[in-house]
C-alpha cells in the first residue's frame, strides 16, 4: 500500500486534538488531590458524561476496525453484537447490579468481590485483570502504531512511544477523569468523523435498497468476491435474523440462533457488560447513585445505533466490490515483503506451473489468469520489479477484511476530511490505552498495593503509588505492544487465556449478588472449575476448517475425535456456555455444601435480599431506571424487527 | 470536577469546523472533490456542521453556568 500523502490542514486537526487532550490533563491537575480524585474522579461527574465515556471505553479502534470487517464477512448479522450482545446486558447492569456496585462503596469490581466474598476471589479476579489490561493496551498501542506506519509511513517506533507518552501526560495529570473526558471527546470525534464517510458511501452506492439488490447477488455467489466458497439466500446479508434462525449452515457467521441467543446474548455479554471493570469503573464515577444508574441506560442509546456507522461501512464495501463501475475492490491482504523476491524471479524465470509457485511463495490466493497474464507481459517486455510487485500485489484474492474501513477513508476523504477520520481513528486508539491504564493503576493500587502489599498508608501514598503505576503500566503496554509486534501466535494464545477466565465470571456475580448463601469457597472453586472447563471444551472442540493446534482440538485423540462447530464464532459462543454452566452449577453445589462465612448484616449492601431497596418514587416517572430500562428494551427490539 | 467538559468539546470543534469550512472555501471547486468525495464540497458542508455542534456545545456549557477554566 502506498502511504498517504497529508496536507497541512490534515496535520492540523490531528495537531489540535492532541493539544487539547494534553491541554485537558492540565486543566485537571489542580482538582486532582487525593486518591480518591485520581482513582474515581471524587465520585463528581454527570450522568451524560460518564454514560458516554461507559460507552466510548469499549469503542477501541480495534472495533472499528473489526466490526467493518464484520460487516463485510457476515452482514447486518453482526449488529447482534450490539443489539443482543450489549443491550439488555447494559439494562440489567443499570437497573439490578449498580445498587451494588455504587452503593456498597467499592472503589473496583474486585473490591466488591472481597466484600461479598473473600480475598481469594478478589486477588484472582484483580491479578487475571490487572494482566488482561496492560495486554490489551499492548495490543491497541501495536495496531496504532503499525497502522501509522503502513498508513502514513511514519517510524512504528517512534509513533508508539509518541502516542503512549502523550497517553501518559493526560492520565498522570487528571487521573480517571482525564480519560474519561477524553473519552467522551473521542466519542463525538469518532461519530463526527466517521458519519460523513458512511454517507458518502451509501449515496455513492445508491442507498440501502441497492445495497440489498447487490447483496443478494452477493449472497448467491459469495466466491467471487473471495468471501468463502458456500452459497446462501439472497438476504443472508441483509437480514438479522432470519439466515440465523435457519440454522448454522444458512448464514456467514455460521451459528445458531441458540449460541447468539444464549452464549452471546447473555454469557460473554452480561460477563462482559456487568463484571469488566474497565466500563464499570466510569459508572463508580458518577456524582449519585441516581446518575449511575443512569449512566449504562445513557450509553445504550448511542450503543444501539453504532452499528450504522461501524458495520455499515463494511456492507456498503461489499456492495460496492460487486458494482463494477464503481472501481472499488475489497482490500487484498498485504504480501509479506521476504516474500517478493522468490515469486519475483519466478515470473522473470518461469519453469514450470508459474501460477502454482508463485502462489506457494507467496503462501496466499492468486487470481490465476493475473498471474499468467503478469508473466506473459513480463516476457513480452522487461518489466520492472516494481511493476511486478505492484502486478503480484494486485492478483492477490484473499480479502484483508481490516483493511476495509480505511480503504473507505482513502477513497471518499478528500485532504481535510480525511485528517480528521484520520484524527478520529487515533484517538480511539489511544483512548483505548487511557481507558485499560486507569483500570490497570486502580486495580493494582487498591486491590493488590494496598490489600497485600502495604495496607493502612496514608491517602497520600497511595495517590504516589497510583502515578508510579500509571508510568509502570504504560511501559509494560509498550512492552506488550513489541511482543504483540513480533509473536504474535504468542499473542493468540494470551488473549485465548482470558477469554477462558472471562467466560465463567458472570456466574460467579449472579450467585453472589442475588443469593445469600453463595460462599466465598463456592465462589472461588466454581470460577476455577468454570476456567478449567473452557480450557477443557476448548482442547476437545474445532472449527470447520482449522487444524488442531492454538484453535483447539489437541486433546481430542483422547476423546475420541473432535466435536466441529461450523464457524470459531459458534465455538466460541458454545465455550463461553459451557463454562459458565459449569462455574454457576459449581458454585451452587460448593455453597450449599460449605459454611457460611458472612452473617446477613454483613451482606446488607452487597446481596439483593439483604439490601433495602432503592426508593425511586421521589424521581419522575420516566426517569426511573427500571422505566427508562424498558423503553429501551422496547426501542431495541423495534430495531431488531426492522431488520429482521 | 472543576472543569465542565463542555468547554473543551465546544472550543475544539469550533476550531476543527473552522479549519474546515476554510479549507472548504479555498479548495471550492478544484478537482480534489472530484476524485473523493463524489463531487461535494464535504469539508465546507461538514466544517459548518462541526461548527454549529461546537458552538451549541459552548452555549450548553455558558447556560450550565459554569465560568471557563482560567489556567
Amino acid at each position: 500500500m502506498q502511504p498517504i500523502h497529508l496536507a497541512w490542514i490534515d496535520y492540523a486537526i490531528l495537531l489540535a486534538y492532541t493539544c487539547f487532550v494534553i491541554g485537558i490533563g492540565f486543566a485537571l491537575r489542580r482538582y486532582v488531590k487525593s486518591s480518591s480524585d485520581f482513582f474515581l474522579s471524587g465520585r463528581s461527574i454527570p450522568a451524560w458524561v460518564t454514560g458516554l465515556a461507559f460507552m466510548a471505553a469499549n469503542l477501541g479502534a480495534l472495533e472499528l476496525v473489526g466490526m467493518s470487517a464484520n460487516g463485510a464477512q457476515y452482514g447486518i448479522a453482526s449488529a447482534h453484537f450490539y443489539w443482543v450482545g450489549a443491550i439488555p446486558a447494559m439494562i440489567f447492569l443499570a437497573v439490578f447490579m449498580m445498587p451494588f456496585y455504587y452503593g456498597s462503596k467499592a472503589r473496583s469490581v474486585p473490591e466488591y468481590l472481597n466484600l461479598r466474598f473473600d480475598g481469594r476471589v478478589r486477588c484472582l479476579n484483580s491479578l487475571t485483570f490487572a494482566v488482561m489490561t496492560v495486554f490489551a493496551s499492548g495490543i491497541s498501542m501495536d495496531a496504532l502504531a503499525r497502522l501509522l506506519h503502513i498508513l502514513l509511513g511514519w517510524n512504528y517506533d517512534i509513533s508508539l512511544w509518541i502516542c503512549s507518552a502523550v497517553v501518559l501526560v493526560y492520565v498522570l495529570k487528571g487521573g480517571l477523569t482525564s480519560a474519561i473526558y477524553t473519552e467522551v471527546l473521542q466519542f463525538f470525534m469518532i461519530v463526527l468523523g466517521f458519519a460523513p464517510v458512511v454517507f458518502l458511501g451509501l449515496k455513492d452506492v445508491g442507498g440501502w435498497d441497492a445495497i440489498k439488490a447487490k447483496l443478494a447477488i452477493v449472497a448467491q455467489h459469495p466466491a467471487t468476491l473471495s468471501l468463502g466458497d458456500k452459497t446462501f439466500q439472497p438476504d443472508a446479508w441483509t437480514s438479522a435474523w432470519k439466515p440465523v434462525l435457519a440454522g448454522p449452515a444458512a448464514n456467514p457467521m455460521g451459528v445458531d440462533a441458540f449460541a447468539v441467543v444464549f452464549g452471546l446474548g447473555f454469557v460473554l455479554s452480561f460477563g462482559y457488560w456487568c463484571t469488566d471493570f474497565l466500563v464499570v469503573q466510569r459508572a463508580m464515577a458518577a456524582k449519585d447513585m441516581s446518575a449511575a444508574r443512569r449512566t449504562p441506560l445513557i450509553a445504550t442509546v448511542p450503543k444501539m445505533l453504532f452499528p450504522f456507522l461501524v458495520i455499515l461501512p463494511g456492507i456498503i464495501a461489499v456492495a460496492l466490490a460487486a458494482s463494477p463501475n464503481k472501481g472499488y475492490r475489497l482490500p487484498p491482504i498485504a504480501i509479506k515483503e521476504a516474500n517478493y523476491a522468490p515469486a519475483i524471479a519466478d515470473i522473470k524465470t518461469p519453469t514450470g506451473d508459474v501460477f502454482e509457485k508463485v502462489s506457494k511463495d507467496l503462501a496466499l490466493h492468486l487470481d490465476k489468469a493475473k498471474v499468467e497474464a503478469l508473466a506473459q507481459r513480463n516476457a513480452a517486455k522487461n518489466l520492472s520489479d516494481d511493476q511486478i510487485r505492484n502486478g503480484l500485489q494486485d492478483a492477490v484474492t484473499d480479502n484483508d477484511y481490516n483493511g476495509i474501513i480505511l480503504s473507505l477513508v482513502k477513497k471518499y476523504c478528500p485532504p481535510g476530511l480525511l485528517g480528521l477520520a484520520l484524527t478520529a481513528l487515533l484517538a480511539s486508539f489511544m483512548s483505548g490505552m487511557a481507558g485499560n491504564v486507569t483500570a490497570f493503576n486502580t486495580v493494582w493500587t487498591y486491590d493488590l498495593y494496598q490489600a497485600y502489599i502495604a495496607p493502612n498508608k496514608p491517602d497520600q501514598h497511595y495517590f504516589r503509588m497510583g502515578q508510579f503505576a500509571t508510568v509502570v503500566g504504560i511501559i509494560i503496554s509498550i512492552g506488550c505492544a513489541y511482543f504483540a509486534n513480533h509473536y504474535s501466535n504468542a499473542m493468540n494464545v494470551v488473549q485465548l487465556v482470558f477469554g477462558f477466565v472471562n467466560a465463567p465470571l458472570f456466574a460467579t456475580f449472579l450467585l453472589g449478588m442475588f443469593w445469600a448463601r453463595t460462599t466465598g469457597t463456592g465462589a472461588f472453586l466454581g470460577l476455577l472449575g468454570g476456567t478449567l472447563t473452557s480450557c477443557l471444551f476448548h482442547a476437545i472442540t474445532l472449527a470447520t476448517g482449522n487444524a488442531p493446534g492454538v484453535k483447539g482440538g489437541y486433546l481430542a485423540g483422547y476423546f475420541g475425535g473432535a466435536h466441529i462447530f461450523p464457524s470459531e464464532m459458534a465455538q466460541n459462543f458454545w465455550l463461553a456456555s459451557f463454562a459458565f454452566t459449569a462455574c454457576f452449577l459449581l458454585t451452587l453445589f460448593i455453597s450449599l455444601a460449605s459454611k457460611r462465612t458472612k452473617t446477613d448484616e454483613e451482606l446488607k449492601g452487597l446481596v439483593y435480599s439483604m439490601t433495602p431497596k432503592i426508593k425511586d418514587q421521589d424521581q419522575p416517572f420516566f426517569m426511573r431506571p427500571a422505566v427508562l430500562g424498558i423503553i429501551l428494551l422496547i426501542a431495541c427490539v423495534v430495531l431488531n424487527i426492522i431488520f429482521f | 470536577m472543576g472543569l465542565d467538559i463542555r468547554w473543551p468539546i465546544g472550543i475544539m470543534f469550533s476550531l476543527v469546523g473552522l479549519l474546515l469550512v476554510v479549507f472548504g472555501g479555498m479548495t471550492s471547486g478544484t478537482d480534489i472533490y472530484q476524485n473523493t468525495s463524489l463531487g461535494i464540497n464535504i469539508n465546507l458542508i461538514w466544517g459548518v456542521v462541526l461548527l454549529v455542534f461546537g458552538v451549541l456545545m459552548l452555549l450548553g456549557a455558558i447556560v450550565g453556568g459554569k465560568k471557563p477554566p482560567t489556567a
